[in-house]
């Protein structure tokens, strides 16, 4: 069986460097009452919900238990969670909504990254034998990668720093990012990767609605339709892999479908400068088409959100008719471990 | 509104994990100043040797000696070592693929300085003094002008083989539980139970998190309840908890202070534990300079109604 589903809805918070006034739930629940409200419905409307988020972050435990009051889980909702970026929690509701036990979905995801140091708190997802207990921060892991990129002739510094300059001048436009215009390229953070290459800590959340054929239509004026989406992972062992590129990116896409024509636009979630070149590479984007208008997670990286807001993003530019075939990437793990690219189309108009 | 509370908050464990056939080969070789890695399906030997084939997910078991020497494939020049990483000096973070490996090992390169290391640079493992079969037996890698060093001859069989690691974790933050929960505590620094009521249901919950659950609204509307409520369920408590000093057995109980639509929990005191009971009147008994009741005792009060209470069980 197979049913055409579409992302009908988008909404995200603006991302700061601290929410120290808010908790989770609170941080949340404003995003999840505008998305539900730009489609009408009301969460007993909604047949199927999935989050995405990591108890890690903020180091609270069942956060995700909490976050669910502002869903408003009573009398008990069809639910799932997923401890990773709330790309991989579409992933679920989308194969949810395939089996025909629910026409809507609603995706959410959130983190709040400023109580605790994010760099350390990100070592703990490593190897636990042979990496975690050298506690490699996720800068350092990203400057490994860049240094190779370096070393094989794919890229520069200077190329690196254009990269950042470009994503956070048109994050200017994005009214949600976390840093938005010109910042200086700045001094090393782990060598060869300076602040500038480096993506803002930061808080946020997003959530998207999905629905199935006629209730697609019915919820959105243009619907973007998932096209295909695919997420594949690389081996766990850093010196394993080839960190120049990136195959799982490759065959998620291929997968996808992102191959058999071309796309107008994409979302590519690239924390750090360096993983925008090795993305491109996979994903075989040349200069026609717009990359990160956004601004990308360079200008704004919620943890378990970015992913999501990239699927969220590239819908969003369908639904205002700005894009008729547009490619999401969202990543998880270090060095782009992880990788799951969405391809989304619009309807002629 | 008023400041928001933070506080420190550290979370700490000692993770115990125990080791397969391959890595415990491989950490007890470091114990003994051995490298081992390991033969995948496709001929190649990988270190750090793990268990099962990247590729083919195979299980791997033909153990292989390498050299202690070999060369950077890439590196980072970390200037501000953190808690926990090997060096406390600055230091390159390096992928080594030591000699006879076709993968390379993640560690940290003691140098002079950035201008001193370069991919291809050829290196060797520094031993840690004392060892204990962790990763952590590489002290770090050391330049290493020189040919690949001569293999020990092991097969990766040792005498005592270390079947597990303790690896120590550490998260430090700074805690903040956001504004309804910053006025609950607030408020019980007045001695008073602050809930917060429903726009939509208008039920008072304590303590308030933000959010109504039911309804998925904000609950921003404060309603002072208590100090009184009764008990709704209860259990005793017959093991000493490590840190806590109070006799056992005691009663832990559910109490819905009154106005309020949702339990909390807490200690009940000032009688005997076996006379608790459901529908028992309490009251809170706070200690001076506490933040919070100590406990509930009773308040002499006839029992409340189950009528009064049930849909707070
Ligand atoms: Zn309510």
């Amino acid at each position: 069986m197979t049913r055409d589903i579409a992302v009908v809805a988008f909404a995200q918070t603006d991302v700061r460097r601290t929410t120290d006034e808010l908790s989770e739930v609170e941080m949340l629940m404003p995003v999840l009452h505008s998305v539900l409200d730009r489609t009408g419905l009301k969460t007993a409307d909604i047949g199927f919900t999935c989050s995405g988020s990591s108890d890690y972050l903020a180091g609270r435990a069942f956060s995700f238990t909490l976050a669910l009051d502002g869903v408003g889980a009573w009398p008990p909702i069809s639910e799932s969670h997923v401890e990773t970026d709330g790309a991989w929690a579409l992933y679920e509701a989308w194969t949810k909504l395939l089996t025909g036990d629910a026409d809507t979905a609603l995706v959410y995801s959130y983190g709040k990254s400023s109580p605790g140091s994010l760099r350390d708190v990100l070592t703990r997802q490593l190897d636990p034998y042979y990496v975690a207990p050298l506690w490699p921060d996720s800068v350092a892991l990203a400057a490994l990668q860049a240094q190779a990129l370096i070393d094989a002739g794919d890229t520069d510094e200077s190329a690196l720093a254009a990269i950042g300059t470009r994503s956070r001048r048109v994050a200017t436009l994005n009214s949600h990012a976390q840093i938005r215009g010109p910042v200086p390229q700045g001094d090393y953070v782990v060598r060869p990767l300076r602040t500038g290459d480096c993506p803002p800590v930061g808080d946020g959340a997003a959530a998207v609605i999905l629905a199935a054929g006629e209730r697609a239509r019915e919820l959105c004026s243009r619907p973007a339709w998932i096209r295909g989406i695919d997420h594949r992972i690389e081996a766990h062992s850093l010196g394993v892999r080839d960190l120049t590129d990136s195959p799982s990116t490759r065959l998620a896409a291929e997968r996808a479908g992102a191959f058999e024509r071309p796309v107008d636009t994409a979302e590519l979630h690239a924390p750090f400068s360096a993983q925008e070149v090795v993305l491109r590479k996979a994903l075989r984007l040349d200069d026609s088409v717009r990359v990160n208008l956004s601004g990308g997670a360079i200008a704004a990286n919620p943890m378990m959100a970015a992913g999501l807001i990239r699927v969220g993003e590239a819908a969003a530019r369908v639904h205002r008719g700005e894009s008729d075939r547009a490619l999401a990437h969202a990543t998880s793990g270090p060095c782009l471990q992880q990788n799951l690219v969405a391809v989304l189309e619009g309807e002629p108009r | 509104m008023s400041e928001v509370l933070k506080a420190p908050l550290v979370v700490e464990f000692p993770f115990t994990r125990s080791l397969g056939p391959v890595q415990s080969a491989f950490l007890t070789g470091l114990r003994e100043r051995v490298v081992l890695g390991v033969r995948a399906s496709d001929g190649r030997i990988l270190v750090p040797p793990v268990e099962y084939d990247p590729t083919t997910a195979d299980e791997l078991r033909d153990l292989v000696e390498v050299a202690p020497t070999g060369t950077v494939t890439t590196w980072a020049w970390n200037h501000a070592p953190r808690r926990g990483q090997p060096l406390t000096t600055p230091f390159a973070w390096v992928l080594v693929r030591l000699d006879g490996s076709d993968t390379a090992l993640l560690h940290a390169l003691d140098a002079p300085g950035p201008d001193a290391v370069h991919t291809g640079l050829r290196v060797r493992i520094r031993w840690a003094g004392e060892r204990t079969g962790a990763i952590t037996d590489i002290a770090c890698f050391e330049p290493h002008d020189g040919e690949p060093a001569r293999l020990t001859g092991s097969t990766g069989e040792f005498a005592d083989p270390v079947g597990g690691i303790v690896a120590a974790a550490r998260l430090d933050y700074t805690y903040s539980p956001g504004r309804a929960q910053t006025a609950y505590i607030n408020s019980l620094a007045d001695r008073r139970t602050v809930g917060e009521r429903c726009p939509s249901c208008r039920k008072v919950y304590v303590p308030p998190r933000g959010a109504c659950p039911t309804c998925g609204l904000p609950t921003t509307e404060q309603v002072e309840v208590g100090p009184r409520g009764t008990v709704t369920t209860f259990c005793i408590v017959n093991i000493k908890a490590k840190n806590l000093d109070i006799e056992v057995p005691y009663v832990y109980a559910h109490i819905a202070l009154d106005g309020a639509d949702l339990a909390l929990h807490a200690r009940i005191g000032g009688i005997p534990y076996d006379q608790v009971r459901m529908g028992l009147r309490v009251e809170p008994v706070w200690t001076d300079g506490a933040r919070y009741p100590d406990h509930y005792r009773p308040t002499g009060e006839p029992d409340a109604d189950y009528d009064a209470y049930k849909e707070l069980l």
